[in-house]
This record gives C-alpha cells, sequence and structure tokens, in this order.
C-alpha cells in the first residue's frame, strides 16, 4: 500500500473543508438573509435581492421594521401562547407516551402487541386528513372550568394542546430505548420488592436521558415550527393565537417584506436558544433514532 | 433461614414444557446448588422460586407457606444475577439500601444495615461510587450487598460469577462459602460450573431437561453417580463409558468384560437390565499405569496433556473405543505408545445400556 504523502493529505483535508464550508454556507444563507433584510426598508431589500448585498448589513439600517412589527401584531402574546402550548404539551408527552410504553414493554396483558401496532400504524396517516373530523369533534367536546361545563374547545389552549400529547412517534422512541434496557434491572428491581409505578419513576426514567431528551426536542420542534393548519382553524380569537398563524397579519394586501423578516427573526430566537442550549443532546439523538422532527 | 418445598413444579412456554416435573426439600441453611448443561432448565427453576417466572403447575412453600400467587416482592427472597444488574445511576450506598427504601425504612435502619453488609464484604471504602468505577468483582460484591440487606429467608444466586475472569470467580467462590457460613442462611445457586457446584454445595441438584437426575451431597454424586447423565457430567475430565458384555451375575456383582477389558468383578446395584450388555464407568483419575501384559486395558497413546501436577492422556483401546487418563503425576508419553492399565473394579460403576450414554466433556 502507498503511503499518502503529507502534501496529498493536506490537500485532502483542504477540499473537505471546503465541501463542508460550502454546505455549512447553503444552510445559512436563508437565516442570514432573513436577520439581515430585518433591518433594511423595503425598497432596499428587494433591489438588494439581486447582488450578494442581500447577504450583508449594509446601507440604510434601522430598527423600524421591528417597531412596524410590534405596532401591527402583539407578538409577545403570540410568543408566550406558542411557548405555553409548546411546553405543556411536551411535558403531558413524555409524561404519557412514557407510561404507555413501559406498559406495552414491561408489563404483560393480551393486546398489547395488536395495540401498539395500530398505534404504529398512525404514523402514516397525514395530518390533514383527519384535521376536519378532529376539529368536528372537538368543537362539541366538554369541559369542566370555573363555570361548570362548557361545550366545545375552540379557542383555547387546551385544543392547541391535548390533541398532540400522545404521538406514535414518541410512544415508539420509548418502546424502543425501553427495550433496550437490561432486563436484569428490572427483575432485580421486582426482587426488591418495588412496585411497577416505582420501578418506572426509580430506575426506568432515570436511565431514560437520551429518550428524553430525543423526545422532548422533536416534540418542542413540531409544536413550535410545525402547528399552523391545526391552530388556524380551531382558534379564531387573537388571545390563543400562536406565532405561526400570527404570520398572516403581515401577508395583507400589501406585504411589508422588512416588517415579515424582522417577525421571522423574533420568534426564530426561542428556538435557536433552546437549539443551543440543547445542541449537543440534539445532535446524539438525530444520529441515535435518524429522524428529524 | 427458611426450608423450601417445591413439589411437581412444572413450566411452559406456550406448548414447550420445560420443567417437567421436580420435586424437591431444601432444609434450613442448605446450599443448594442446581447444575447441569445449558437449557436444563436450571435458571428458570430458580426464576419460578424468586416469582419473576409463573409457576405453571405445582406449589411452591417457603417455610411452610404457599407462595405460588405471590409477587416477587412478597416472597422475602433476594436474588443475584449474572449481569450483577445493579442499578447504573445509584452510588453503591443507594444500590444496596434500594430494597429498604422501597420498604420506607428509616435512614437510620438503612445506615446501619448497609454498614453491616459493607463490613461483610469489606466493602467500606467503595459505598460513594457509581457502579461504573468499579470492577467486575465489586459489582457482583454489591449485588451480594443488596441482597444481605434485606435479610430474605433465601437467597438465589443465578450464575453469579460467570462473567468474571478465572483467579476471580476463585476468590469470590470461596467468599460466597464463608458468608453462607457466616449468614447461616438458605441459599439456592445456579451454575454451569462444576467447581463451583462441588466446593459450595450441601446438596446438588443435577438437571437434565427439566428434570432432576440425581440430589445429594457433592461426595455422593461423585462417587456414587445414580446415572450414566450424572456420571458423565460430574468429574472432569469426565467419565470413560465401556460398552461391556455381562458375562456372570453373583450375588451384588456382575462379571464384566469385553475385547478390550479383560473380565471383571463389578457390582451391579441392580442395574442391569438382563440384555447381557452394560456400560462400565471408570473415573480418569482411578486408572494406573501397570507393568506390560499385567494391565486389565490396553490402551494406545493418542495425545498427552501435561499439566505438571497430572497428566491427562487421550488413548484407543483394543476396540477402538476412546479412554482418557489421568495420572497423578507428570509422565511423557509419545503418541503411538502402548500403556496397560489397571483401575481398582471398587471405584467403577454400571449402568444398564438403555440408560443412554450422554458424556459431557
Amino acid at each position: 500500500m502507498a503511503l499518502v504523502s503529507a502534501e496529498n493529505r493536506g490537500l485532502r483535508l483542504a477540499a473537505r473543508y471546503a465541501t463542508l464550508t460550502l454546505v455549512a454556507l447553503v444552510f445559512m444563507f436563508p437565516l442570514v438573509f432573513m436577520v439581515v433584510s430585518s433591518f433594511k426598508p423595503d425598497q432596499q431589500l428587494l433591489s438588494d435581492t439581486s447582488s450578494l448585498r442581500a447577504f450583508l448589513p449594509v446601507g440604510d439600517i434601522s430598527l423600524d421594521n421591528y417597531y412596524a412589527a410590534f405596532r401591527r401584531a402583539p407578538i409577545g402574546l403570540f410568543m408566550l401562547n406558542s411557548v405555553f402550548v409548546t411546553v405543556t404539551t411536551v411535558l403531558l408527552s413524555i409524561l404519557l407516551c412514557s407510561l404507555a410504553a413501559f406498559s406495552f414493554v414491561f408489563l404483560e396483558w393480551t393486546g398489547r402487541n395488536v395495540l401498539l401496532t395500530i398505534i404504529l400504524a398512525t404514523l402514516i396517516i397525514p395530518f390533514e386528513t383527519i384535521a376536519v373530523p378532529l376539529l368536528l369533534f372537538v368543537s362539541k367536546l366538554p369541559w369542566l372550568g370555573m363555570e361548570g361545563i362548557a361545550w366545545g374547545w375552540l379557542n383555547t389552549y387546551r385544543v392547541q394542546i391535548i390533541p398532540w400529547i400522545v404521538d406514535a412517534l414518541t410512544v415508539f422512541l420509548f418502546v424502543q430505548f425501553f427495550k433496550d434496557l437490561p432486563r436484569e434491572l428490572i427483575e432485580a428491581a421486582r426482587v426488591e420488592g418495588a412496585s411497577w409505578f416505582m420501578i418506572y419513576r426509580k430506575i426506568v426514567m432515570p436511565l431514560s436521558g437520551p429518550v428524553l431528551a430525543t423526545a422532548a426536542i422533536l416534540k418542542s420542534l413540531k409544536m413550535y415550527n410545525e402547528q399552523y393548519l391545526w391552530p388556524l382553524i380551531v382558534v379564531q380569537d387573537e388571545a390563543h393565537r400562536p406565532v405561526m398563524v400570527g404570520l398572516g397579519y403581515f401577508f395583507q394586501l400589501q406585504i411589508a417584506w422588512g416588517e415579515v423578516m424582522a417577525y421571522l427573526t423574533l420568534i426564530s430566537v426561542p428556538v435557536i436558544g433552546f437549539y443551543l442550549l440543547m445542541q449537543r443532546a440534539f445532535i446524539s439523538s438525530i444520529a441515535s433514532t435518524g429522524v428529524k422532527g | 433461614m427458611a426450608t423450601l418445598k417445591l413439589k411437581d413444579f412444572r413450566k411452559s412456554f406456550g406448548k414447550v414444557e420445560v420443567i417437567k416435573g421436580v420435586d424437591l426439600e431444601i432444609g434450613h441453611g442448605e446450599f443448594v446448588v442446581f447444575v447441569g448443561p445449558s437449557g436444563c432448565g436450571k435458571s428458570t427453576l430458580l426464576r419460578m422460586i424468586s416469582g419473576l417466572e409463573d409457576i405453571t403447575s405445582g406449589t411452591l412453600e417457603i417455610d411452610g407457606r404457599v407462595m405460588n400467587d405471590l409477587p416477587p416482592k412478597d416472597r422475602e427472597v433476594a436474588m443475584v444475577f449474572q449481569t450483577y444488574a445493579i442499578f447504573p445511576h445509584m452510588t453503591v450506598r443507594e444500590n444496596m439500601a434500594f430494597g429498604l427504601t422501597i420498604a420506607r425504612a428509616s435512614k437510620q435502619e438503612k445506615q446501619q444495615k448497609v454498614a453491616e453488609a459493607a463490613r461483610i464484604l469489606q466493602m467500606e471504602h467503595l459505598l460513594d461510587r457509581h457502579p461504573s468505577q468499579l470492577s467486575g468483582g465489586q459489582r457482583q460484591r454489591v449485588a451480594i450487598g443488596r441482597a444481605i440487606v434485606r435479610n430474605p429467608k433465601v437467597f438465589l444466586f443465578d450464575e453469579p460469577l460467570s462473567n468474571l475472569d478465572a483467579a476471580l470467580r476463585m476468590d469470590m467462590r470461596m467468599e460466597i462459602g464463608k458468608l453462607h457460613e457466616q449468614l447461616d442462611a438458605t441459599m439456592v445457586y445456579v451454575t454451569h460450573d462444576q467447581v463451583e457446584a462441588m466446593t459450595l454445595a450441601d446438596k446438588i441438584v443435577v438437571l437434565k431437561d427439566g428434570r432432576v437426575m440425581q440430589v445429594g451431597t457433592p461426595m455422593d454424586l461423585y462417587h456414587d453417580p445414580g446415572n450414566l447423565f450424572v456420571a458423565g457430567f460430574l468429574g472432569a475430565p469426565s467419565m470413560n463409558f465401556l460398552q461391556v458384555d455381562v458375562q456372570t451375575v453373583e450375588g451384588d456383582d456382575a462379571k464384566v468384560g469385553n475385547a478390550a477389558l479383560k473380565p471383571i468383578n463389578v457390582a451391579h446395584k441392580d442395574r442391569l437390565n438382563g440384555s447381557g450388555k452394560a456400560i462400565l464407568g471408570v473415573r480418569p483419575q482411578h486408572v494406573e499405569a501397570a507393568a506390560p501384559g499385567e494391565g486389565m486395558l490396553l490402551g494406545t497413546v493418542e495425545f498427552a496433556e501435561r499439566l505438571g501436577s497430572e497428566t491427562v492422556v487421550d488413548m484407543v483401546l483394543k476396540d477402538d473405543s476412546k479412554f482418557i487418563a489421568a495420572f497423578n503425576e507428570d509422565k511423557v508419553f509419545e503418541p503411538g505408545q502402548t500403556v496397560d492399565l489397571v483401575f481398582d473394579p471398587a471405584q467403577a460403576h454400571l449402568f444398564a445400556p438403555s440408560d443412554e450414554v450422554e458424556t459431557v466433556h
């Protein structure tokens, strides 16, 4: 075998970095364009798109678009709504999906395999096909509140949260992870006198860090980034509106692109912050599951 | 301390019966070892006692109380697993106190019992470590400690030393033996290693295909195996089996021989089936070399293993059957060399030919 010369190796390394940089740039461009454009007046923004200036903070830079965006839509409220819905859904999802998976993997009851298969089969159904039946369903559901029973869930937080708590993918992630836990740990705990719930709480969950991170990340991104159609049809009032639906405020008769970019930049902050916080877990979760939200 | 009683114990997985009716009594403070080849059902039997596997039929009594339908936690047993099964996210102290924590014992009680178990196992200095910082032997010690802390009626060990290396296995084996003396507890121990079985057990239960082949003290089983399986399973190298013809039967003795073996008298123990054929078992260690022409058997050496303290020689007899002899000294043998062999007929065992030959090497 011929030895690779140092020069050759250097070249190869340079080529690799060049490729990676190029790929990174391709993915960075839209983001940079969004942030840079949010500081430009519409006229300049549009004329800049024909040149590299589109990606540079040059010319008439100001925060005007941000002031205008805040005047046009209650951005703070929308973001709070989205964060509240996301956090609540994620927490409940982790609790219920992991309990379901625990039962599927560790408890013995008739029909569990059939039920699991049915749940997993729902993965192939696109949400759009069940949106209308679900709408009819939730519009008639009762809710016991402070003022007694109310009918219909429209224009609430719960209508944005409850239908999204349990999903096949999250259950599946937990099932796969639990199956790989050493069986003897569970058996040892049983012999030591632990109840099933105690085994869940004291043995299984503390050892489930990786899958908890994966499930939380995937669910958070879905709830914050991709909730558009459902809230659009079930939430008509401004008080419960999430960020993605809020984008509609900027696509009126005349589209103010600068404000759109300012709004997008603002609502991206929580996601980017969350990503930076969870970067490591995020990358390893994609690597381990091969799934991206 | 407790007594254990298994009555017509059976276990089926679907249509396959893996435990086919086991009857067994284990006394207070006894150390009982289940031994047998893989797949004989010894671990399943242990798991049925622990409650981790359902009992398909039969009864399990611990101290006279039927335990069949009680979950593991109510059987007052503790189990040590082959893979240690200590909880990786807890410290050694938390691991050992786990059962007490579940039972909501007071802090003081936990501290005292963990300290006591740690003292017995000489691991006081490890209490605040996590399992990842321990060696295999130390991990198994934690698992044993966890069992001791709960002061169970019965200790169950499922091949606890199989994951350890040879030297450590010997140390831990001795420690478990000492522990049994110290705690004076009833222990049931599963292994496929006959050395562990022979050295630890008060009573060995030899299993095969879900059935008990023989129960007895290690020396009973070694010196007086009740059937071919037990004869072949215990002892290393395993017992030689010669197909012999029964020439005459007089009183308790039968005169047997074949083309390779000069006729000898052996106690038949009522095991002959009248077919005129029998199997003669001779332990390799009971064979000695004789002066040329004076042997009962003539073997041709195939190869020899010199171990220093003993020499194990694989030979072929005149009737082409294989024969192993283990000489209690360091001797040189050349392949092709013939050796005259003798053994004491009183130490040989006779079995009926219908008792299928199964040797485990």
